[in-house]
């Protein structure tokens, strides 16, 4: 086991090695720094010295490895545009998206795992049939028509809820909380749903699949030979075995999710890292948009390490091996 | 050919077509939207990158059937004052052109990839599939806004709009080969062990040619089954992108860049700018998925059980 | 006196798209207590559906569609689900082929018996984790409490087939059907299973059905054996007498097919050509007759009927042999 765990985190090194590798190569070549920091009346000489002072004409190598020190130091660079350090900037807006996901993790379990088993369970009844023919629809209506046909419908027709922005926020330790106020939470409803409505379907599929296939497994027919209740069959005997493939795919669409948020919080106009991201693209930041790669890229495979660790430890025939 | 036709015409696939309403429906709606983006430079009644035609006090007009519209613009105008109609034809072509060309591409790669690196196994296969892992590891959406976005911030506006369409198919190309694959890869370890290959072997075919003639044809069902889901994939990040702004350029919108467009207007009452397009694209990612879902479930061996 | 197990003109169909077809065809028996049968015939022939059906665990488009099925003078097609459940695993305990795949790889082997216990029985955890250690070191288990906590791919082939036999025994059921049980391991393995499956019915008081194509292994374990070909059963009688005189065409082809001589004094390989029909291309008349050696007019189009042949109270099925 520990084996594996060491062999897992040596992965996700080399992984952001990569990430870093690809960030630094396009903040070194796109954009001119010197040019945004003295502007354009300095003469070409004086630019020159600079750049010499600032270490700009080093190797590309002994670059790249200075830029790999800072940002193991936290240090990720200033913002063209905020003029304030990227770290600082990307913090200040890191809770709104977190919050999202946050709701929409809630959402995808709590709806996914019921419906998944149920229609697994039950195939042919019509609740079952209506929410697989539904679930080809949702996969099939990308996050930001839902999120402007949600907007549409219950925000310009209906007026119900509001449509955009978080709402009121508390703040919380440095931390901008919108799930404290009911206004606050009156804003999340709509972006989570949106955001969810793309990866429900798939989970629902997933669960359903795979507690299908569990269900016409050998040991679950012994299970119903040895004269076990239904119900302990269902939900321990296939539920633990479905869980483990579950978990696997989750891990790996908690990146996508924060993909998707950057096409939520503009439609929303939710003050997150997305939202920030794209901001960046408009005024040409790279900075700003290589420290978020980096800080996304650290995210997605912090989650995918900590998901296969786990994955490790719920699954007991990799426990005592220590690999699959 | 004939021989293959006939064959066609006697199988299981077209059997359980013909039985099947939805994959009737679905196929024939493809066919149709297919050939109205074909047809789009004939049929629409407007050409939209003509920009003798728009006229911008044309613009925001409501649909025909409703109180301020003409007869003139069917499904109203855009922002700019385009036929709304005439913009999504021209739309619908350009997504449908990118979702399948960036198809083309991560097949292409994707197979060779899969073939090679199932059947020649060893370094090779490690090699090739700890890049596969690398890249699948990261979610495709973010490299492709990321690398769109420093393509837009390295090239400028307008040398952009010139390699829009090229560069998009490239994009998502490369973003999705792994799935390619990673599917062939499995299907040729599959049948890197039967017995026809092993014949071939004993003949002494070339491995070029055993690969090739033999292998291939029998990992073309998989891969046939994730070609519908790819291809909708495809236009579904075609149109994030432009959505976003990374896509296709406004001057030549594809649907998602039609969406963005109309988005903020939804608010002052033109809802028809965004909503419309957004229907066709739905429509059009719809009928790819039930296709393919009807193709996954007939093709699937594991199915043929009762 | 009453039978423990009365098999009586069971018919089986499986309801298919295009039409049902019929896996069992009229297969009548019966079962004492102690009694040991052996129900023989290739893959395909119908002997485990029969098992299946004994406790009504047929796979989803299977039905019992004639017949009646009497255990302990109880019809069991006309349990309630409630009581079948009861039934199963209790009274009646059923063996599967392959012990890996019949216990659940993500619950411990304690578990698997404990719950089986206590889905029939009123019982704390602790009482049932005793008799489940009675049992284990019944089937001659090394270090039974170590077991109960391990998982079962922490155990060899025959130690896991044997714990499956143990989880059989659990609730002290007075049939056991044991399905194949030990085509799936080592023959050297093979010897001690049904060695301890005889004693166990000695003991325990128990009947055993024992399904297998391996005739050598039925002729040393079981009193009676009934040959299954095609769904019907072509020849029944007292293991002694059908293996010195085999009657049925097929069952002299088997007993001649067995290798090395052990039951015959052949010294040559010999097949009964040609291959067992599936279900959906049944021959009309004896469904054997294509193969047979014997066969005449009447065997293509009349369906035999089993009569008494020989003295040693043996039936077959056939138009040819034991006329005459």
């Amino acid at each position: 086991m520990f084996a594996f765990i060491i062999r897992r985190i040596t992965q996700s090194i080399l992984v952001m090695l990569v990430v870093s590798f690809v960030g630094f190569a396009i903040k070194n070549q796109i954009g001119d720094p010197i040019r945004d920091i003295v502007g354009e009346r300095v003469s070409v000489a004086e630019r020159e010295a600079l750049r010499d002072k600032l270490g700009l004409n080093d190797p590309f190598m002994i670059q790249f490895a200075r830029y790999v020190k800072k940002v193991s130091h936290g240090d990720l660079g200033i913002s063209f545009h905020h003029a304030k350090p990227n770290v600082d900037v990307i913090l200040s807006k890191a809770p709104a998206t977190l919050e999202l996901v946050f709701a929409t993790t809630l959402i995808l379990i709590f709806v996914s795992l019921p419906v998944g088993v149920y229609t697994a369970i039950r195939p042919n009844n019509w609740f079952s049939k209506f929410t697989m023919a539904f679930s080809t629809l949702g996969v099939s209506i990308p996050v930001f028509l839902t999120a402007i046909m949600l907007i549409f419908v219950f925000s310009v027709e209906l007026g119900w809820m509001p449509s955009y922005g978080r709402g009121e926020t508390i703040n919380v330790w440095g931390w901008e909380s919108g799930l404290l106020t009911a206004d606050g939470l009156k804003h999340l409803i709509m972006p989570s749903i949106a955001l969810s409505s793309i990866m429900l379907p798939l989970f629902i599929r997933l669960i359903r699949s795979e507690m299908m296939e569990i269900l016409e497994t050998e040991y679950i027919k012994f299970a119903w030979a040895k004269g076990l209740f239904r119900k302990r069959i269902w939900f321990v005997h296939a539920f633990k075995n479905t869980l483990l493939p579950v978990i696997t795919v989750f891990g790996v669409q908690i990146g996508i999710l924060f993909a998707f948020t950057i096409l939520t919080e503009t439609v929303f106009q939710w003050q997150g890292i997305g939202f920030m991201f794209l901001e960046a693209v408009e005024r040409s930041d790279t900075s700003l948009l290589v420290a978020y790669l980096m800080v996304v890229g650290a995210l997605f495979v912090t989650v995918n390490t900590i998901v296969d660790i786990i994955y490790g430890l719920v699954n007991p025939t990799i426990r005592i091996t220590g690999r699959k | 050919m004939k021989r293959h036709w006939e064959r066609f015409k006697a199988s299981y696939l077209l059997y359980s077509f013909k039985r099947d309403r939805i994959a009737i429906l679905s196929f024939t709606i493809l066919v149709i939207l297919v050939l109205l983006s074909v047809l789009a430079p004939m049929i629409s009644p407007y050409d939209p990158y003509d920009a003798n035609n728009i006229d911008i006090l044309n613009s925001e007009i409501a649909p025909a059937w409703m109180e301020e519209g003409t007869r003139e613009f069917i499904f109203g105008t855009d922002v700019q004052g385009r036929d709304l109609l005439s913009t999504m034809l021209y739309g619908l072509r350009l997504s449908i052109i990118i979702g399948c060309g960036a198809v083309l591409l991560q097949a292409f790669l994707g197979i060779t990839v899969g073939l090679s690196a199932g059947y020649l196994g060893g370094k090779v296969d490690s090699v090739l599939m700890r890049i596969a892992d690398i890249q699948l590891s990261f979610p495709y959406l973010i490299v492709a806004i990321f690398v769109s976005a420093i393509f837009q911030v390295a090239f400028g506006v307008s040398r952009y709009e010139e390699l829009a369409i090229p560069l998009l198919i490239i994009i998502i190309g490369l973003a999705e080969w792994p799935v390619y694959a990673r599917t062939v890869r499995a299907s040729v370890l599959g049948e890197k062990n039967k017995e026809y290959v092993e014949a071939a072997r004993v003949i002494g075919l070339s491995r070029k040619l055993i690969v090739v003639r033999h292998i291939l044809p029998n990992t073309m069902t998989a891969v046939l089954v994730i070609s519908t889901l790819q291809v909708a994939n495809a236009i579904m990040n075609e149109a994030a992108l432009s959505f976003l702004g990374l896509g296709m350029p406004v001057t030549k919108p594809s649907l998602g860049s039609l969406i963005r467009s109309g988005f903020e207007y939804i608010f002052s009452g033109s809802w028809w700018i965004t909503i419309f397009p957004g229907l066709l694209l739905i429509a059009l990612v719809l009928f790819i998925n039930l296709l393919g879902d009807w193709l996954r479930d007939v093709l699937n061996p594991k199915l043929y059980k009762g | 006196m009453r039978h423990l197990l009365e098999v009586i003109d069971l018919e089986v169909k499986f309801g298919l798209r295009f039409g049902d077809l019929t896996a069992i065809n009229g297969v009548s028996f019966t079962l004492d207590k102690r009694e040991k049968l052996g129900l023989v015939g290739e893959s395909g022939a119908g002997k485990s559906v029969t098992g299946f059906a004994i406790i009504n665990l047929l796979s989803k488009p299977g039905y019992i569609s004639r017949g009646k099925i009497l255990f302990e003078g109880r019809e069991v097609n006309k349990l309630t689900d409630e009581e079948l459940r009861d039934l199963r695993g209790h009274r009646i305990s059923m063996i599967f082929q392959d012990p890996m795949m019949t216990l659940n790889p993500v619950l411990t082997i304690g578990t698997q018996m404990v719950e089986t216990i206590q889905a029939h029985k009123k019982i704390s955890r602790a009482d049932a984790m005793d008799i489940a250690l009675e049992k284990l070191k019944k089937v001659y288990i090394p270090s039974p409490e170590k077991r109960l906590s391990q998982y079962p791919h922490e155990c060899s082939g025959g130690m896991r087939q044997r714990i499956v036999i143990a989880i059989a025994l659990v609730t002290d059921p007075s049939l056991i059907i044991a399905d194949e049980p030990t085509t799936a391991l080592d023959v050297t393995i093979q010897a001690g299973i049904m060695d301890l499956l005889i004693e166990l019915c000695e003991i325990e008081d128990m009947g055993l059905i024992l399904i297998t194509h391996d005739l050598a292994v039925v002729s040393q374990v079981t009193e009676k054996i009934a040959v299954m070909y095609a769904g019907k059963i072509v020849e029944t009688g007292p293991t002694e007498a059908i293996v010195k005189h085999p009657s049925h065409p097929y069952t002299q082809g088997l007993i001649k097919a067995i290798p090395g001589g052990i039951l015959t004094d052949e010294k040559r390989l010999n097949q009964i050509p040609g291959t067992m029909p599936t279900l959906t291309d049944i021959p009309p008349g004896c469904a054997f007759h294509p193969r047979c050696t014997v066969s005449q007019k009447i065997c293509e189009t009349e369906v035999p009927s089993l009569i008494s042949v020989g003295e040693y109270g043996q039936m077959i099925a056939c138009h040819v042999i034991g006329k005459g």
